[in-house]
């Protein structure tokens, strides 16, 4: 259930500012890629095209395609709330729900997805999901704790049980870990390593070696200037760019010349 | 030392002698303190004034009462002997405020959310400025609408309501003029509406973007963001908004007094005409009342008073168990 996203000639604008400007790429399927670069290159805003939650934002606006194996999510007649349950999304500081408990977050998704599911059935899939997090063994007599009163760091797991609870076939991360200490950043960080077995996964970080640890292919995104759009400048097998990538600006920023 | 000295003694002045243990008070601190100082003292002797006012002249009322003063259904304070009650009032003050609480609160709660999440932004605004904008309207003006616009056509809709529901007795039309408690209710709700949705929206604009995020991007429809992240967050807000709307509704006095045709009964159905309202009922009598009577009057403001406290009151404990979910 992991699929292969392909996007092709994509521009994306607030108002009339142009964020980001024709990319394209292949985003491989079970494997992580991660998006590095200066602040303000847009491959946040990137991201949030890959679940339409650009749009979202007052004057957002997208152009080109994004084809996620045979469907173009741009498409017309696409429905974007579908296109969220298809690519779920793990944010920058961790949101579980405040007013709900650890079990209720994790259920919230299937409970959007319309179906009634049985008690025994909605047990096992929010057992699985925290499983699947990392957080199960921490959680497990609290599960009707609310989500708030955990860590950051289980607050974030918290939110990928949540992520991951409907099955998403593509797992996009905004700077999962910015917010969270070192101890919780490994965790996620391996927890990284373990989805990628059934989910694509993307990841958008400031941190390079996290993008060299956990990522097997990394794109180096940049912007000629202020008010510029942002630009992918090149996109390889993560060993390449931080040792020989093919452009000269990823390897000034690689090796700390600028940004 | 000269470090700690410093720190110590606040702001560093050319003249701040060293060692001085309290902090330099300057003359502007000292006339503010003062002035707030006195302000919350003022304000707190006033309230205790009103109360004591409020209750002496009640008690001198409640001695010469000749009927039980909460269960009379009679309102003679200047005949001899003087017989009055507050039945009537109480029963028609909480059933026209509840009227009005049960028909503004979940239209003002629309209205907020339209304008705040639905509404595109250059329709939102004009639409809250009119609302605010109904707020600004004087209530004897709301008085003379209903007298004259709302009592001869609510007729139609009466029979309707009779027509399906009067078989509860409660919602049975006889055919009177429209000036009945069920009237002020709806008299109520429009009064009360600019005061629930501007709250109520100021609150639902402040439900933190990343829940909302949080929600669209497990794959909510814009209700569903509603329900997950907006509403849970907005509850306590809801509920003082509609409390400061259940206040006025309570205290009305203009626009009650205009529409509604005062009589001492309690009627089993809501539509027929009669009833009164504490407010209501001291602005009808109160020019024509001897020395008794207006302290008779002060009695059941006594009670209108004590009525509004214990609803925010109890508004102030609902959000307090709140709170943990407010942040």
């Amino acid at each position: 259930m992991a699929k292969r996203i392909d996007v092709g000639g994509l521009n994306a604008y607030y108002g009339n500012h142009k964020a980001i400007e024709d990319i394209s790429m292949t985003v491989e399927p079970r494997s992580v890629t991660a998006f590095i670069g200066p602040s303000g290159c847009g491959k946040s805003t990137f991201l949030r095209t890959l679940n339409r939650m650009h749009e979202v934002t007052p004057g957002g606006r997208v152009e080109g395609k994004v084809m996620l194996d045979d469907e173009n999510l741009y498409g017309p007649g696409v429905d974007p709330v579908s296109v969220r349950r298809t690519v779920g999304m793990v944010f920058q500081r961790p949101n579980p729900f405040p007013t709900m408990s650890i079990y209720e977050n994790v259920a919230a998704g299937i409970r959007l997805n319309g179906g009634r599911v049985r008690k025994a059935d909605m047990d096992a899939i929010v057992e699985k999901s925290l499983k699947g997090a990392n957080l199960w063994k921490e959680v497990k007599d609290r599960l009707n704790k609310p989500g708030a009163g955990l860590s950051g760091g289980q607050q974030q797991r918290l939110c990928i049980a949540r992520a991951i609870a409907v099955e998403p076939q593509v797992l996009l991360m905004d700077e999962p870990c910015s917010a969270l200490d070192p101890i919780s950043t490994l965790a996620i960080e391996d927890l990284i390593g373990e989805l990628k077995e059934q989910f694509t996964i993307v990841i958008v970080t400031h941190n390079m070696q996290q993008a060299a640890r956990v990522s097997d292919r990394t794109a180096f995104f940049n912007l000629a200037g202020v008010g510029q759009p942002g630009k992918l400048v090149e996109i390889d097998d993560t060993a390449r760019i931080f040792s020989n990538p093919s452009v000269q600006a990823t390897e000034d920023y690689i090796s700390g010349r600028f940004g | 030392m000269d470090i700690t000295s410093t720190t110590a003694a606040g702001p560093p002045g050319p003249a701040a002698p060293a060692g001085r243990a309290k902090a330099a008070t300057r003359a502007g601190d000292r006339v503010f303190l003062a002035l707030s100082r006195g302000s919350g003292i003022l304000l707190l002797v006033i309230m205790a004034a009103i109360a004591v006012f409020l209750t002496v002249r009640a008690a001198s009322a409640l001695s010469h009462d000749h009927g039980n003063f909460f269960t009379t259904f009679e309102w003679n304070a200047n005949a001899t002997p003087p017989v009055f009650g507050i039945a009537v009032l109480a029963f028609g003050t909480i059933v026209s405020s509840l009227i009005a609480m049960l028909i503004a609160v979940p239209v003002a709660i629309g209205v907020a959310l339209f304008i705040s999440h639905y509404a595109p932004r250059r329709i939102a605004a004009p639409v809250a400025y009119v609302i605010d904008l109904l707020a600004a309207v004087p209530s004897i003006v709301y008085g003379l609408w209903g007298a004259l616009f709302l009592v001869p056509h609510l007729g139609g809709f009466y029979s309707w309501l009779d027509d399906y529901f009067g078989w509860t007795g409660v919602l049975a039309y006889h055919d009177g003029a429209a000036r009945s408690l069920f009237t002020i209710g709806i008299l109520l709700a429009i009064m009360i509406l600019p005061i629930v949705t501007s709250v109520s929206r100021e609150v639902f604009l402040q439900a933190p973007k990343m829940h909302e995020e949080a929600a669209l991007a497990l794959g909510a429809t814009r209700w569903e963001v509603i329900r997950m992240s907006v509403l849970p967050f907005g509850r306590s807000g809801v509920i003082s908004a509609s409390m400061l709307g259940l206040g006025r509704a309570l205290g009305e006095t203009m626009a009650v007094a205009t529409v509604l045709s005062p009589s001492f009964v309690i009627n089993k159905s809501l539509l027929d005409p009669g009833g009164g309202t504490f407010a209501q009922n001291i602005a009808s009598s109160f020019k024509e009342s001897g020395d008794i009577g207006k302290d008779a009057l002060i009695a059941s403001g006594l009670v209108l008073f004590v009525l509004t406290l214990l609803v925010n009151g109890a508004a102030r404990l609902i959000i307090a168990r709140r709170k943990e979910y407010s942040e």
